[in-house]
């Protein structure tokens, strides 16, 4: 029997499941490779080597490259691992988060210090446009 | 024997780390947070707590993805703070209680809950941003810590039905222990907040505080409510709230509730506090 992923219909998100997990093994283990500061400034130095050195998909990799936190989490990224790599870029949480939403970090900033994203609008996919 | 007394709830923000850090409390953006938890430094100097139980989840810090424990123990001697990607943050070693902790593991697990236990475990600002909060910046920390790691990061997290029950599993546990020891949990982590994808930004006040409410008052029929309505409402990180399940779990029905705090936005999050003793 099929597994209830009801959390599937959530607009603009993606739950972080074992099957995620699973398809994200190696882009997770490569970002948290990026804790470490040698690591870092190798993929800094040339970050297409150290991409190839994992075992990732081209897609992925890809992902990495252009910094599409969307499309990675898509390709089972999970955001806490992701972090390592925006941490590298010298990036804030605040500021990948502006990024996935599509705003900037002004109008993100502006939309927190307001009281955050209301709940009412995105719930469902039904009741939204953007999932 | 070894009792707990009150237990304590809060967010576990990072930037609320690096503001204390960073000694950015005093700008207005900080200052109405740190306000907060005023009462909470006063009262936690009066309680004295000989150990604390303090639940959190690592963020990808101490546990890669090639091992995900559900509910994990740390019985060693101390614990690091960790590095986190931009230097560990400047706070005292944490130390442990090992007979405790491994007291409490071969009691839960006798009691049906299969902890994983760890020994050398770095902790990441999931479990030092709460000490922050409740001590300020001591030389060193005023109490021993046991770690209570649960997984909240791969989806599902234990229910919250399973978190409450371990609470008491806790409980038990801690009060099987010979010596005499004023104990607190912490359950920490929440409240509403989603970091990711375009959704990013949610906060549910009314959620938030629903919560809080029934947390004090009737968390048997809180501990019942599905992982879908925290991912749903309270945003896909906000699903962190079940570890307060667990600090409640170890308290008795009837608390008293001295202190509560409600806060929009720590960065992305909007941050909740609690203080409840056992009457």
């Amino acid at each position: 029997m099929a597994l209830d992923k009801s959390y599937r219909d959530i607009p603009g998100t993606t739950i972080f499941d074992a099957d995620m997990a699973r398809q994200g093994f190696a882009l997770n283990q490569f970002s948290l490779s990026l804790m470490k500061a040698p690591n870092r400034e190798r993929f800094k130095a040339d970050e297409r080597a150290y991409l190839d050195e994992w075992p990732m998909t081209e897609e992925q990799k890809q992902a990495v490259l252009a910094r599409d936190y969307n499309r990675m989490m898509a390709l089972g990224g999970n955001i806490y691992f992701l972090a390592k790599i925006f941490s590298t870029d010298g990036l804030s949480f605040q500021y990948a988060a502006a990024t996935m939403t599509g705003m900037s970090q002004d109008e993100y900033r502006d939309m927190m210090l307001a009281g955050g994203r209301s709940p009412a609008e995105s719930q469902h996919k039904e009741e939204s446009s953007d999932g | 024997m070894a009792r707990i007394n009150a237990s304590v709830y809060s967010s576990h923000v990072p930037a609320i780390g690096a503001a204390i850090d960073n000694d950015k409390t005093g700008e207005d953006y900080w200052k109405p947070l740190f306000a907060g938890y005023e009462y909470s430094k006063q009262w936690i100097v009066e309680q004295k707590p000989d150990v604390v139980l303090l639940v959190y989840n690592d963020h990808a810090t101490a546990f890669d993805a090639n091992f995900v424990p559900t509910f994990a123990i740390a019985t060693g001697e101390e614990f690091q703070p960790a590095d986190e990607g931009w230097g560990p943050r400047p706070v005292p070693v944490v130390k442990g209680h090992p007979q405790l902790a491994a007291h409490i593991a071969q009691s839960v697990i006798q009691d049906d809950f299969d902890l994983t236990v760890i020994h050398n475990l770095d902790v990441d600002h999931g479990l030092t941003v709460p000490l922050s909060l409740m001590f300020g910046q001591p030389e060193a920390w005023p109490c021993l810590v046991i770690p209570i790691a649960v997984n909240v990061v791969l989806y599902p997290p234990p229910s919250g039905g399973r978190c409450y029950a371990l609470g008491k599993a806790l409980r038990r546990a801690v009060e099987s222990f010979d010596e005499d020891l004023n104990v607190q949990i912490w359950g920490t982590g929440g409240m509403s907040h989603q970091l990711q994808g375009p959704r990013a930004g949610l906060i549910n006040q009314a959620f938030d505080n629903a919560f809080l409410d029934c947390l004090v008052t009737d968390p048997e029929t809180l501990a019942k409510k599905p992982h879908i309505d925290y991912v749903r409402l309270a945003g896909s990180e906000g699903i962190e709230l079940v570890m307060w399940l667990i600090a409640r779990g170890a308290m008795n029905d009837d608390v008293e509730q001295k202190h509560r705090f409600y806060h929009v936005p720590a960065s992305n999050t909007a941050v909740g506090h609690l203080i409840l003793e056992n009457r």
